[in-house]
């Protein structure tokens, strides 16, 4: 274990250390700078801008911003709508799928424009190749680029002095698909691939098991899914059990690329926020913070795998591992360190089945969710959320200190606070509100198959992670049936247009404001003390929200299972 | 109104153009992908005399007492049906499941009564189509094999240590048995005599 721990550090520092020039590729993309792939990518971009009559030199006021946006994504919405109802009849489906039920339909619909890709089905038996490619992938690619075009305006208003405008949506937005994902997912997807992720367009094949009967292999575009689902955050996986599908990572190294590629992009956009801003405190506090916060992740689940179940070991399972719900070809360490790699950031995949991890484990995972998961978090919205936690601490802070909150160089005011707190409260509000109105519904209960404490987690995660758009359940909850399909469209859409809203909000209030000068009464956004104060807010802010909670579901179970109770 | 339908207009032209790029762009590497590892893109699929019997990464179904046995799996190893059980750690009916499989690898295999049974022998797998097992689940069902076929155990003890894949480059991922390709050579072996 002592060489894989070596190992993880190696490749998640790689990842990271990647970020760095990365982010500075990615501050030249969006500030319309030359960089190393404007020979080859600038013609296609202005031809692009020419098709679509864009004219990329003139910027939008906010709500012309705001306004363009919302049309971009119900448009596209409407679009995966359409594709799931007509899958039956559109070509490209070998394995003759029907078309989705309506309200599946709508809750995938919604579920991938908010880059939620909240997965309430099996893909490899429910999806046709049709839908793969223009339901999955077109808004894989487009919804992190809408995140992407929100923290871009959101730099650049902090970094201008007074302006009316705030930026181009159409340009942040196309500048993220051609520079960023195209060429990450075409180059990276090919590393998975050749570990034996599977990537093809066959009809599935019947297989002659040794004992008789017959066994469908799957077939399927896996491998460029799965690229987009790590680079751009989707957790959009192939399959119904993510990463656990042997297609999906048929490997050691395969995995140890899933986690060096889950941090790469939401680390980068760090470094291209101090780029833009140029400000390269803002780069040390936001990436230290979510470091931090990161490596605090580990102890719980580390404790709580490690130690093992005493209800198994009773029985007669040696050690009593919890290998329900894991696979043979990874040890329990990665087990480990791919739940926290990947729902740190939200996104989302899973390998160990999360309904049967153990209560710290999931108790970790809730509260990093809880946050809004700010912890390198979601391509844009990640970072967007941590700047609103950094607002309301510098106004704190302020407050404590007597001095001025200011951030980046402009005045902070009641009206930047006010917005960044109910980015925050508005995924706790859905999550919570929703939670109650399941757990108190015949229709809600009836979905729960674990029942106890983990039947409480499970109905509050499936919430909690669709309002904060990570899109992860456990699956012991039978989140297929309508009620589930319709309750949780709400909080998806809550909590990534609370968040995205709020950011160019936040925005256009800073873009009007002009730079104040740095003075020896502004608080350091970089210093060790500031951010212990950033995570304590974040604590108190959002991660007591969910104490009740955490107290009925995981810490209870904790204790129950020491005490060798079952449900 | 009019930033409304310039919204939509461009909308529409660029969903046309992004849709058309992900087909294009899935087809491509599709088809890279075919060409330079086709065996990896399809589903790294294993032939016995030209006849598809699964693949090296998809588990099968194994009871009979002459082959060796994979883990269990909540959806009995359909191979398009991925799903683990989803019982959590307190439930009860896992408990009795659990329960259930220790005896009956006790029983099958002439373990003692008290015998501690290897946990991936008796616990369901994440994707319900892990294709492994451990070393030490091995091990324990080489008499019973050895036994049921009419061979001598250290021939089949052989035949397991030669199937024993070590953690890729010796660090990656953990040491394992790939059950569908031991039966495989088992079966050759068998054929041989």
């Amino acid at each position: 274990m002592t060489l894989q721990i070596l190992v993880y550090i190696f490749v998640i520092g790689a990842g990271l250390g990647l970020a760095v020039p990365y982010g500075r590729f990615m501050a030249r993309v969006f500030g319309g700078e030359r960089n190393l792939l404007t020979p080859v990518i600038r013609p296609v971009e202005r031809w692009v801008y020419k098709v679509c009559g864009i004219d990329e030199n003139t910027e939008m006021t906010l709500k012309t911003y705001i306004l363009t946006l919302l049309v971009f994504e119900l448009l596209g919405a409407i679009l995966v709508f359409a594709v799931m109802m007509l899958q039956g009849v559109l070509p490209l489906n070998p394995q003759e799928h029907p078309a989705l039920r309506w309200d599946r339909a709508l809750n995938l619909a919604v579920s991938f424009v908010t880059n939620s890709n909240y997965q309430p089905y099996v893909g490899e038996r429910e999806l046709t190749y049709m839908s793969y490619m223009l339901g999955v992938l077109v808004q894989d690619i487009i919804s992190p680029s809408v995140g992407l075009a929100v923290i871009v305006t959101m730099a650049r208003c902090f970094s201008r002095g007074s302006s009316p405008t705030i930026g181009n949506f159409w340009v942040d937005l196309i500048r993220g698909m051609l520079y960023i994902w195209v060429p990450l997912t075409l180059l990276l997807v090919f590393p998975l691939i050749s570990q034996g992720v599977i990537q093809n367009m066959n009809a599935y094949v019947v297989a002659h098991p040794l004992e008789g009967g017959e066994q469908l292999i799957p077939g399927g575009p896996a491998g460029i899914i799965t690229a987009f689902k790590l680079l751009a955050e989707d957790g959009n996986a192939w399959s119904g059990v993510s990463a656990a599908h042997p297609f999906e990572t048929p490997t050691g190294l395969s995995l140890y690329l899933h986690m060096g590629y889950i941090l790469f992009v939401p680390a980068a956009i760090t470094f291209m926020v101090g780029w833009l801003t140029k400000n390269r405190k803002i780069t040390v506090a936001l990436f230290s913070t979510m470091l931090l916060l990161f490596a605090l992740s580990m102890p719980l689940p580390f404790l709580g795998e490690f130690g093992g179940n005493p209800l198994l070991q009773q029985l007669g399972v040696q050690g009593g591992v919890s290998m329900e719900g894991k696979e043979v070809r990874f040890t329990l360490f990665e087990h480990v360190v791919f739940l926290v790699t990947a729902m740190a950031p939200a996104n989302g995949s899973t390998l160990a089945q999360l309904s049967s991890v153990m209560p710290l484990s999931i108790l970790q995972v809730i509260f990093n969710l809880g946050i809004g998961a700010p912890i390198f978090g979601c391509i844009g919205t990640g970072s967007l959320t941590m700047i609103h936690y950094f607002i309301v601490s510098m106004f704190l802070a302020g407050l404590m200190t007597g001095r001025t909150p200011e951030l980046i160089g402009k005045k902070l005011d009641l009206r930047e606070v006010v917005l960044a707190c109910t980015s925050f409260l508005m995924s706790s509000f859905t999550a919570l509100g929703f939670s109650a109105i399941a757990l108190s519904t015949p229709a809600g209960l009836a979905a729960m198959s674990n029942t106890g404490p983990r039947g409480l987690t499970e109905v509050v995660y499936v919430f909690i992670s669709t309002s904060i758009n990570n899109g992860s359940f456990m699956a012991g909850l039978d989140v297929t049936q309508p009620f589930y399909n319709l309750a949780t469209i709400l909080p998806m859409l809550g909590g990534r247009f609370s968040t995205l809203i709020v950011g160019l909000l936040i925005g256009g209030s800073i873009a009007r404001k002009g730079k104040i000068p740095i003075s020896a009464a502004s608080l350091p956004v970089a210093s060790p003390l500031f951010i212990i104060f950033v995570i304590f807010v974040i604590i108190i802010l959002s991660g007591l929200s969910f104490f009740p909670v955490l107290t009925l579901g995981p810490i209870l179970e904790q204790l129950m299972m020491q005490a060798g109770i079952t449900f | 109104m009019k930033t409304i339908l310039k919204a939509v207009k461009i909308t529409v032209i660029l969903l046309l153009l992004v849709s058309a790029y992900q087909v294009a762009s899935t087809y491509f590497v599709t088809a890279v992908a075919q060409i330079t590892m086709p065996d990896k893109a399809n589903g790294s699929l294993l032939y016995v005399d030209g006849q598809l019997v699964g693949s090296e990464l998809i588990g099968q179904s194994f009871t009979s007492p002459g082959y060796f046995h994979g883990r269990p799996s909540a959806k009995d190893y359909e191979g398009h049906e991925s799903a683990g059980s989803n019982l959590g750690p307190t439930s009860a009916k896992l408990m009795e499941q659990v329960s259930q499989r220790v005896e009956q690898v006790r029983r099958e295999n002439g373990l003692a009564a008290d015998a501690p049974v290897p946990a991936d022998l008796v616990l369901a797998s994440a994707s319900g189509l892990d294709p492994h097992i451990s070393v030490k689940s091995a091990m324990l069902q080489v008499p019973r094999v050895a036994n049921t076929r009419g061979l001598p155990e250290a021939v089949v003890r052989s035949l397991v240590n030669g199937h024993i894949e070590p953690p890729q480059f010796g660090i990656l991922g953990a040491e394992k048995v790939n059950v569908l390709k031991l039966n495989l050579a088992l079966d050759k072996l068998t054929r041989g005599n």
